[in-house]
């Protein structure tokens, strides 16, 4: 509250002109004490109102009658401004009392309290903020003993992993997606090929044994109220969602987050993963272009290009990885009953270039087609613009693909703001936060997910960007957090499924451009991930693995059809990965339930002469 | 017959079902039994019940995860005839925290024992649905 000015003050800044008279100032205050010095002066003047100056007489009156306003003015904005000051103050000792019960607060009154603070005149504009953010802190919590940042995978598996290591454990989940945690692989799968057309909202779906479940790992009522996070009996799981954390303290261990509330923890885990990155060429492509472009990776993502599948008659995907050859063909199998033309284009010669060996890179492709895209292999985006209704792409060699929707799935830029303000390293070979092998950055800080460069004992520093190592790693880091001290050593896997015949489960390092050794049989009708599943009479092909783990299956057509066509070569087989004579890496190709015996091979870490030895363990021509 | 082929650095051989025939010559090293890194299932090497199981589901982590943890350690230990008659009153708590959240726990006669306690996650479709609510903002 500041002071009320000195008469001096006022004096001093006032303007006198040649007259003596000083000029009104702005300030009310001012000319009421002005005036109050000046008064005996005018008085006099009025005395002569007979003389000569008749009109010095209608300035008297003039002045009085100014000076009487002034008076009353002056009187009133004092009189406000103290009246404001007290019930400032009545009101910042009731919000005091209030914060510091734990008992839940309805926002609005909150929200009442700037907006009357701010009325008043000459308040102080900081007022109004301690209000809002004493009166926001009453409802949701200053302090999380488990503070996890990010609400995808990783972040639910830590939870849950905090949750049933320390009994009563309060954990916090800062989200800024406006959902509650969900699993990502049937938004390019499972959801594209779900019957119900209601399932963009429902975001459920059916596997091929019946059992049905939703995206989100839990319902809503899993799930405590962050105002009820510090009180409840037993502890639980808060979620705030749509709030981003924007500044973190690792010395006084606390973060901010987007609407300014600060938040302190105990220990902290980072699972912020990553954004979707785009091309250079349709960033600067323009508005209409941009407005035109899909880049996947969350549920609004998925609802959008569902929508866009119904009502454009032609959407081009740019990427032959993962994403984009699953969306791709989900895409591909839509594409006859609505008429929808689906293209797909990248740089590499065939899909999944980087990931598969050629030869089979190359069989992939063909299956690919098989369902219904066009694939333009070795295409090089050169520019995109918006031309007469359509998006036109130019490809280097010339090509032209004219089209009405675009999708990018050129890889992930993992999110490391936070590293800034928080000092923590990124690392410049794979990005993200670069921690140890026990995922650890720092003291109190670990980081899991898509945004982790962790030290793999066996395999060396990496990054992951797949499903099943956010939920191994998350529950390691929720593990540590909670004082295990282990270090990555259960081996992440994860699994692709490019229509009802295609359909592989992948551990380790599996990189296209290492020496690999392919061993193949002959592939049967009962070799599908869609017999797989039958089979093992579960849904979810990982549950073995982990529990957390979608559904892995192509959903075939309900129609009976004839066996599915498969050429001799690569029906089914395991794929060994060397480097420097040691397998880092297996794919195992239409071959299921078969990863303990791979995650096996790998942990060993041994050479082995004969690489087909090592294969018959896998009884590649058994169910 | 086996055959093999050669493209650039990756080497592809087929085999036929006789080929793969006789048991395998591979050496795998011994596993350890005690690693304290390797993940272990339900019972850990000291006897301990491991909550961090995938195979429990969320059981020890939700909302009724204390009473969850109560029953079935009370379970685990117990050395009676039969075992676990003296832990009805845990496993009366668990039941009736469970009621709370239908949602999380349908109600299935026999989902007292943990590994096929997945309540959560893995409904049959009866259960998924029984409770087909889209609001799960």
């Amino acid at each position: 509250m500041a002071d009320l000015p000195t008469t001096t003050t006022y004096l001093e800044t006032s303007q006198q002109d040649d007259t003596g008279v000083p000029s009104p100032t702005i300030n009310t205050r001012g000319r009421f004490l002005l005036r109050h010095e000046r008064t005996p002066q005018f008085v006099q003047p009025a005395h002569m109102s007979s003389g000569p100056s008749g009109g010095g007489g209608e300035n008297t009156l003039y002045f009085v009658l100014v000076g009487a306003t002034c008076l009353a003015g002056g009187a009133y904005a004092y009189s406000t401004l103290v009246g404001d000051r007290e019930r400032y103050q009545q009101r910042i000792t009731e919000i005091e009392s209030r914060s510091s019960k734990p008992a839940a607060e309805p926002s609005t009154p909150a929200k009442t309290q700037p907006e009357t603070a701010a009325q008043a005149v000459s308040e102080p504009t900081e007022a109004s903020e301690p209000a809002s953010a004493a009166a926001s802190t009453a409802v949701e919590p200053t302090h999380a003993p488990y503070l996890l940042i990010g609400g995808g995978t990783a972040s639910f598996a830590a939870a849950r992993s905090i949750r049933a290591r320390d009994p009563g454990a309060r954990v916090l989940i800062v989200t800024e997606e406006d959902d509650l945690p969900y699993m990502r692989p049937p938004l390019s799968k499972e959801l594209w090929f779900s019957d119900d057309p209601t399932v963009t909202e429902t975001l459920r779906f059916k596997q091929w044994n019946g059992k049905e479940r939703s995206i989100y790992f839990q319902p809503s009522s899993f799930y405590v109220s962050p105002t009820e996070l510090e009180s409840v009996e037993n502890g639980g799981v808060a979620v705030l969602t749509g709030r981003k954390v924007m500044h973190m303290d690792v010395r006084g261990n606390k973060v901010k987050l987007s609407d300014g509330t600060e938040i302190s923890y105990d220990k902290c885990l980072i699972a912020t993963g990553g954004i979707p990155r785009n091309l250079q060429v349709i960033e600067r492509a323009g508005d209409e272009v941009m407005k035109r472009t899909t880049l996947f990776r969350k549920i609004e993502d998925f609802k959008a290009l569902e929508k866009v599948s119904r009502e454009l008659k032609s959407i081009t995907i740019i990427g032959g990885g993962f994403l984009g050859s699953e969306l791709a063909c989900a895409l591909g199998r839509r594409s006859a009953d609505l008429g929808l033309e689906v293209v797909q284009m990248f740089p590499e010669k065939g899909n999944m270039g980087k990931v598969l060996p050629e030869y089979l890179s190359n069989w992939t492709t063909d299956k690919v087609k098989k369902e219904g895209v066009k694939v333009l292999t070795e295409a090089v985006v050169k520019n995109v613009t918006y031309k007469e209704g359509k998006v036109e792409i130019k490809l280097k060699d010339g090509r032209v693909v004219k089209t009405d929707h675009v999708v990018a799935a050129v890889g992930l830029e993992p999110s490391v703001e936070l590293a800034k303000s928080a000092g923590l390293e990124i690392d410049s070979d794979f990005g993200g936060f670069r921690v140890n092998a026990e995922l650890q950055a720092r003291s109190n800080i670990w980081v899991a997910g898509d945004a982790a460069c962790f030290y793999d004992i066996k395999l060396g520093r990496r990054r992951v960007e797949h499903h099943d190592h956010a939920v191994v790693s998350g529950r390691l880091a929720g593990e540590n957090m909670t004082g295990a001290r282990k270090p990555y050593w259960h081996q992440s896997m994860f699994w692709s499924d490019l229509g009802p015949d295609v359909g592989y489960e992948a551990i380790g390092i599996v990189d296209s451009s290492l020496p690999t050794v392919g061993v193949f049989a002959k592939a049967t009708a009962k070799d599908t991930p869609k017999a797989a599943t039958e089979q093992s009479g579960t849904g979810i092909r990982s549950e073995s693995e982990t529990e957390a783990v979608a559904g892995s299956v192509a959903v075939g057509k309900a129609a009976p059809t004839p066996p599915p066509q498969q050429k001799e070569d690569y029906g089914k087989g395991v794929i060994f990965y060397l480097r420097d004579k040691v397998v880092v890496g297996i794919v195992l190709w239409n071959v299921f339930n078969r990863m303990p015996i791979a995650r096996k091979i790998i942990k060993d870490g041994e050479e082995h002469a004969d690489l087909n030895e090592v294969a018959k363990l896998f009884n590649i021509h058994e169910e | 017959m086996s055959y093999c082929k050669q493209e650039g650095k990756d080497q592809i051989i087929f085999v036929t079902k006789e080929d793969h025939e006789a048991p395998s010559n591979a050496e795998l090293v011994e596993d350890d039994p005690n690693d304290p890194y390797e993940d272990h299932g339900l019972i850990l090497p000291n006897g301990d019940i491991n909550w961090n199981c995938p195979c429990l589901g969320g059981m020890a982590s939700g909302p009724c995860g204390q009473q969850f943890k109560d029953a079935f350690s009370c379970f685990h230990n117990s050395k009676e005839e039969v075992k676990g008659s003296e832990c009805i009153d845990f496993f009366r708590g668990m039941q009736e925290c469970m009621q709370k959240y239908p949602e999380l726990y349908p109600q299935e006669d026999d989902n007292e024992s943990a590994p096929s306690g997945e309540a959560e996650s893995f409904q049959t479709s009866n259960n998924a649905n029984k409770n087909k609510t889209s609001s799960y903002s």
